[in-house]
């Protein structure tokens, strides 16, 4: 492999690895400081424990979400060095504005909430997670605008002299059309991450742990549980409403992308939507394109049943005309398959969360049968699958552009992905990409093992002993004069 | 001021913030084996700098972030060229980061022994390599027409680099136990206070032999005050560490790091990365910038945010100004600990 092929492989590893925390972060930080204000409301200590219990696991992945996250600032200019001269006129500026408006609010704050138990009025210190929150919500913006730009750049003219792209209107760049389908469609998903996180923790400690758990536990993690399938049903229909407004919007934007995504391979007047096409890896046979919804690719375009929708064929003999000889089309096994699999995993979180729903109704205690407790934990995996096959699909089905040139823009703002890696050795690239698997991989497994035994406690393993430190509960915030010299409430 | 001297200085001042905070953060790192020597004052090194090293490490991101936005030739040539030593760092930065966070998750020694070798790994190797990196930068490295590097990982590792790894490195450890001296009470203060004696001496004269060295190869008239400022506020952390009076020691340091740090880059400009090929294939603040319109409003945002940003962090060392010793340090709590 040379040192491109490393690269996008690089890239594709650590920014899914990277986009497994993300969203997890991103619902999680808002769940938990709902869970904080209804206590601070009520007084009521279970959401206090539910707190404590979710916050706990928010910090373990939080953790990892931000060590790599700095990865990816870091590779663009290590890996993808002509892309930066050629963009970072204007893509620069969203990423430098993620760190300045949202990074440090997140990280300040975060810190403050952590070590802020007891030690902040408690007014405050629920602040503190509401401005972590906020800060980690505001950052997924700034990269969504940045990501949005790639897809179609807008605010921008070219500058033949120096060959890169110029920003001539930040606010186009902030309030493109892309990012502001896009925003919405990811922190739906992010919302439904976390809701069908703490459902299916929720479920599984009420079934598997119902010995073990206190009253005051059964009673939060039923709480816990009803809320979190009305936050997954909600984001599940938030999901599918941005979505179809986004998908419409691609087929203007990179009609190549969706026409692959579609595998229809000629133009058509009134397509189907094709349910299940033979793609193979070496490319479509649009023969096979079988067990179509009749005209129902043309109504996700268009919301009409008779519109003209252009094929991958047709579409790659255009821009050849346009952007000289080449091969525009995209790995359409991949953006096929993974368009399907980001819907199908969306869908099977909302089905269980309307099984949920059903087992759950008019306050009725979950069902004692084998499956559900492990299957409440494996419904955990499929928002994150989701997550990821969305990314996969819209990152592969924009290739082989890094920037796609946007239609009714400025031509000469595009950017082969060929062209945009840095000109460093095959094996620099491939030392790091080792060094990252491996790193990420080892990390995986700690986390996830620390996850499983902070579950597995439940929320009376992160509640400090009563007993032991004088009866605080850890629970509070206060203004005693004695507490310079007690032990402090949370501590590493 | 053209806005270009403009974002040279704010992305020298971003170096600055970085380095002063997450300078100490290093540098208690790199202390926790030597003066770390029971659990429970590991612990209290770990919690002094707990509330904040997340937040220091932000300005990094910033500073990289704010280089892309207003400098893209610098930060593309920079980080394609020092490829290796950046993967180290991160590397380094990924450990330490998450060493924090799970060290004290699960109660067993063996755990957090790995994670506390995570720790120092993680602290020593940025502090060695940012003063290599920024070395290499000043004293300028092999770039073709094309702004690309074409050295190896070896051209950097030069005498004029190397040093640069031991100023950084001395400077932060030094840095690390001015601030547990101050933020800690007890044997950790103590130890901390005798680290800051013993590693002083090596940092007065690495950094002496450095910015003498760089000022005489390449300063400007100006930036001999920067280096005698670094001097004096070296000698007068070390009287200042002996008279007892921890903060004013702290901030001596501080004030050593942004000298150096203003020093530097006083001796860079105009250039941002000066190539040893050929004069003519340096990168400079004009031909490495974005354009005006792009510094115009990142100047803008920078000039909203930045005061903000400084405010709560601020307010943040403020609420955690109180100094911790063993008896802060709460029993460990954790699933399976009974």
């Amino acid at each position: 492999m040379d040192a491109l092929d490393l690269a996008r492989w690089q890239f594709g590893i650590t920014t899914v690895y990277h986009f497994f925390m993300v969203p997890l972060t991103i619902g999680l930080a808002l769940v938990v400081a709902w869970y904080q204000t209804r206590w601070y409301r009520s007084g009521d200590q279970a959401y206090l424990r539910l707190t404590k219990f979710f916050g706990k696991l928010f910090l373990v992945n939080f953790a990892m979400g931000v060590v790599t996250g700095i990865v990816q600032e870091f590779q663009f200019g290590m890996a993808w060095s002509s892309y930066s001269r050629f963009v970072g006129d204007v893509f620069g500026a969203p990423l430098a504005m993620e760190a300045l408006v949202a990074f440090f609010l997140e990280s300040t704050f975060i810190g403050l909430w952590i070590f802020g138990w007891d030690r902040l009025p408690k007014k405050v210190h629920l602040a503190t997670i509401w401005l972590a929150a906020l800060g980690t919500t505001a950052s997924a913006y700034f990269i969504i605008a940045a990501n949005s730009w790639m897809q179609h750049p807008v605010g921008v003219r070219f500058n033949p002299t120096s060959g890169r792209a110029e920003m001539i209107d930040i606010w186009k760049v902030l309030t493109n059309s892309t990012t502001l389908a896009a925003y919405p469609h990811v922190i739906a998903g992010a919302l439904m991450t976390a809701a069908t996180f703490v459902g299916g923790i929720s479920a599984w400690s009420l079934i598997a742990r119902r010995h073990a758990l206190a009253d005051v536990d059964r009673r939060g993690l039923r709480r816990a549980l009803r809320g979190a399938i009305a936050l997954t049903l909600v984001s599940g229909v938030g999901i599918a409403v941005t979505g179809d407004f986004q998908a419409r919007i691609m087929f203007e934007q990179q009609p190549m992308k969706m026409a692959s995504a579609e595998a229809l391979c000629e133009t058509e007047t009134g397509p189907g939507l094709s349910i299940l096409a033979l793609v193979g890896e070496s490319g479509p046979d649009c023969n096979l394109r079988t067990w179509a919804i009749p005209k129902g690719l043309s109504f996700l375009a268009t919301h009409t049943t008779d519109a003209t929708i252009k094929g991958v064929n047709n579409l790659n003999t255009e821009y050849q005309a346009k952007y000289g000889p080449g091969d525009y089309r995209p790995s359409l096994f991949i953006t096929y398959w993974g368009f399907r699999l980001m819907i199908l995993f969306g869908a099977i979180a909302s089905f269980a969360s309307v099984v949920g729903l059903w087992l759950t109704r008019g306050g009725r205690d979950l069902p004692r049968w084998k499956w559900l407790a492990p299957g409440a934990i494996a419904v955990i995996a499929t928002p994150f699958l989701g997550n990821i096959f969305g990314w996969v699909f819209t990152e592969m089905g924009r290739q082989p552009w890094v920037v796609a040139p946007n239609p009714t823009g400025i031509p000469e703002v595009r950017l082969l992905t060929a062209d945009a890696v840095s000109q460093v050795p095959a094996w620099t690239v491939a030392t790091s990409l080792i060094a990252f698997t491996l790193i990420y991989g080892s990390l995986a497994v700690v986390e996830l093992r620390l996850l499983a035994r902070y579950i597995k406690a439940g929320p009376a393993g992160v509640m400090p002993d009563d007993s032991a430190d004088g009866g605080s509960g850890g629970g509070g915030t206060t203004d005693d004069p004695d507490a310079g010299t007690r032990p402090l409430a949370f501590a590493y | 001021m053209e806005l270009t001297t403009v974002w040279f200085i704010l992305i020298a001042v971003l170096w600055i913030g970085y380095f002063f905070l997450e300078g100490f953060d290093f540098g208690v790192g790199m202390l926790l084996h030597p003066l770390g020597r029971t659990e429970v004052d590991r612990r209290v090194m770990v919690n002094a700098i707990g509330p904040t090293w997340d937040g220091n490490e932000v300005w990094l991101l910033t500073a990289g972030g704010a280089t892309f936005a207003a400098f893209p030739n610098w930060y593309a040539t920079l980080f394609s060229g020092f490829y290796l030593p950046l993967l180290l760092v991160l590397i380094a930065l990924i450990a330490r980061g998450v060493a924090f966070e799970y060290r004290g998750k699960i109660d067993d020694e063996r755990w957090r022994a790995r994670w506390d070798l995570a720790i120092a790994f993680g602290s020593w190797l940025p502090a060695v390599l940012w003063g290599v990196a920024f070395a290499n930068i000043v004293a300028g490295v092999p770039i073709d027409r094309n702004g690309n590097f074409t050295g190896t990982l070896f051209t950097l590792l030069n005498p004029f680099g190397l040093l640069g790894g031991v100023v950084t490195a001395s400077l932060f450890a030094l840095h690390g136990a001015n601030f547990l001296a101050l933020k800690t009470e007890g044997e950790v203060h103590d130890a901390a206070r005798g680290a800051a004696r013993r590693i002083a001496p090596v940092t007065i004269a690495a950094g002496a032999v450095f910015l003498l060295w760089n000022q005489i190869a390449r300063g400007a008239a100006w930036t001999w005050a920067t280096v005698a400022v670094a001097a004096v506020a070296l000698v007068a952390s070390a009287v200042l560490e002996r008279g007892g009076r921890d903060g004013w020691a702290f901030v001596a340091t501080g004030l050593a790091i942004a000298a150096a740090v203003v020093s530097l880059f006083g001796s860079l400009f105009p250039d941002v990365m000066p190539s040893t090929t050929d004069a003519a294939f340096s990168l400079t603040v004009h031909n490495a910038s974005s354009t005006t319109y792009t510094l115009k409003v990142m100047t803008w945002v920078a000039a909203v945010m930045t005061p903000v940003v400084v405010g709560y962090q601020a307010w943040t060392y403020w609420v955690f100004r109180q100094r911790i010793g063993r008896h802060h340090i709460p029993p460990v709590h954790v699933p399976g600990a009974h």
